[in-house]
């Protein structure tokens, strides 16, 4: 019954959307031929630029990863059921980070290209703004998955409210945490790739000049270059995860 | 006058309290070196990056005059005839928010079923072929890691303007996506409904369809509409690009300066995600109850 229902409305869609097969097959025959262009990849003779676009945006991966990750903290704090003050303030603060969340990275880089101009800076703050968003939901949830115990000893032994979050509720979500940072950092170097379609800085822009001028076999490289900072990011976060967590979990 | 409480010799508590500050301090310097790093990166990232804190300020009060001038202006007495003039193009909005909605619908439909087929050539444990299996493995890598965006972009250029671009981006970069988690799940099923197919000598399409398939759906399921809102959120933005769905018009409004229309478009498009991640949420819990976040 639900099979029925999900296919209907798949066909339904199609029909809505006015996909036709000849559309498909002549774009697939195209595809074929950009297939052709792309090998072998080559770099046009501009392999400096290329090189220098990628460090830009892992550049602003890093910083807007770290930036969203220093300002989500106190917000995730405030959104956490067991150390918020007050259900008001939660409330809105939760509402504030979906509004951040939901809007999504690459218009908050037309923003801030409408706002301080073009360049990687834009980037770097349309993806520590998302991001902050993001990181406030997860680091809150990982706070309220603690349990309340650690911060009662403290507090039986004299210890403050702050010195109680600094021993008893740090050291339990700090592994969880980290490892969402990492997963982000990851995530959002794919994410910087394209905001430079924008003008927000990157190898977007060069990516996706290289597509208009229909130069596909730079368009390969750049595409085998991103992958292979990709990997090599997964390659060292899985190794940091592993430091901090341990095998067992890191591999989750 | 001695306490009742008792004590320990001055010497054994000179040991223990210096114990104790190694290992406090062994951690500190841990803790100092990764900040160091962390700041050090930071720095370098800085330079490459032309963070320029002078100017973020200077144009500080650019970003929030920004934010006033995409508000509608509604006055109290003329309440529904402001809301009205706001929102001048509900209905031809309304329709590119449905057209999106289908968009990620075909996507993430297309996606699931090709990804879940295919899982199970690429799961350790009922995988016929190791050959296949890192071709599968290194496939779905493939289209995980290319963005979506960048798949959109060589699509408009081959089929041209329109959703067929978008839903086939966001279908193949959601095959990658899936690919990986359903593969995870493939491999953490029981093995026993497998064994018994074996025993009986069901080939490879048998024992995915009796041993594994029945156990899996519901995570398949759950993914896959985890998956599916996070796809309406992606196909509101290749728009951007030509690739049908709002994206286009919300654009358009940000390029041209239509300021109203950008808050217009961006509180629809709000609404439309958080209704369909309320939407989801409820059937999935009702699917699985438990699971990583991916």
């Amino acid at each position: 019954m639900v099979s029925i229902g999900v296919l209907g409305l798949a066909l339904f869609s199609l029909w809505w959307l006015g996909i036709s097969f000849r559309q498909l097959g002549s774009g697939l025959a195209e595809l074929g031929k950009f297939l052709g262009l792309m090998l072998p990849p080559s770099t046009g003779g501009h392999l400096w630029l290329f090189v220098k676009a990628m460090s830009e945006t892992l550049a602003i991966a890093f910083l807007g990863t770290l930036i969203a990750a220093i300002l989500a903290a106190p917000l995730a704090l405030l959104a956490a059921k067991n150390t918020t003050p007050s259900p008001v303030l939660r409330f809105l603060i939760r509402r504030f980070l979906d509004c951040l969340r939901g809007i999504d990275t690459l218009i908050w880089a037309l923003v801030f290209v409408g706002t301080v101009g073009l360049g990687p800076f834009a980037g770097v703050l349309a993806i520590a703004v998302s991001d902050t968003g993001s990181f406030g939901k997860l680091f809150s949830e990982a706070i309220e998955a603690t349990q309340k115990r650690e911060r009662e000893t403290v507090i039986a032994c004299g210890g403050g409210p702050w010195i109680s979050i600094r021993f008893g509720l740090l050291p339990q979500v700090l592994p969880i945490i980290a490892g969402q940072i990492l997963y982000f950092f990851e995530s959002n170097t794919r994410s910087a790739t394209i905001i430079g379609i924008v003008g927000a800085g990157g190898i977007g822009l060069q990516l996706s000049e290289q597509i208009r001028t229909y130069d596909f076999d730079r368009v390969a490289f750049i595409v085998l270059m991103i992958l292979a900072v990709v990997a090599v990011i997964d390659w060292i976060s899985g190794k940091l995860r592993f430091a901090i967590i341990g095998r067992r979990q890191a591999l989750a | 006058m001695s306490s009742g409480l008792p004590t320990l010799p001055a010497r054994q508590i000179e040991n223990l309290l210096a114990s104790y500050g190694n290992a406090v301090a062994r951690r500190r310097r841990q803790s100092i070196l990764v900040l160091g790093t962390l700041a050090v990166l930071a720095v370098a990232a800085s330079r490459f990056a032309e963070v320029d804190i002078a100017h973020l300020l200077h144009h500080l009060s650019g970003l929030t005059s920004y934010f006033g001038r995409i508000l509608p202006k509604l006055r109290s007495d003329h309440l529904t005839g402001d809301i009205a003039d706001w929102y001048w193009n509900a209905l031809g909005w309304l329709k590119l928010l449905f057209d999106t909605v289908l968009i990620a619908y075909l996507a993430t439909f297309t996606a699931a079923t090709a990804a879940g087929a295919m899982a199970f050539l690429a799961a350790a444990n009922v995988a016929p072929s190791g050959i296949l299996r890192w071709c599968v493995k290194r496939l779905f890598e493939f289209c995980r890691t290319v963005p979506d965006l960048v798949f959109a972009l060589i699509f408009v250029s081959a089929f041209g303007l329109g959703p067929l671009a978008g839903i086939l981006a966001i279908g193949i970069h959601s095959f990658g996506a899936l690919g990986k988690l359903f593969t995870e799940v493939a491999e953490n099923i029981e093995m026993n409904p497998v064994e018994a197919v074996r025993s009986t000598g069901g080939r490879f399409a048998d024992i995915v369809r009796f041993g594994a398939l029945p156990q899996v759906l519901p995570n398949f399921a759950s993914y896959a509409l985890l998956r599916f809102e996070i796809n309406v959120r992606a196909s509101s933005i290749v728009g951007f690009v030509g690739a049908g769905g709002i994206g286009q018009d919300l654009f358009v409004a940000i390029r041209k300066f239509y300021y109203t229309d950008v808050s217009a478009i961006l509180l629809m498009i709000i609404v439309t995600v958080s209704l369909i991640d309320l939407i989801t949420e409820r059937i999935r819990h009702r699917l699985a109850p438990v699971e990583h976040v991916p």
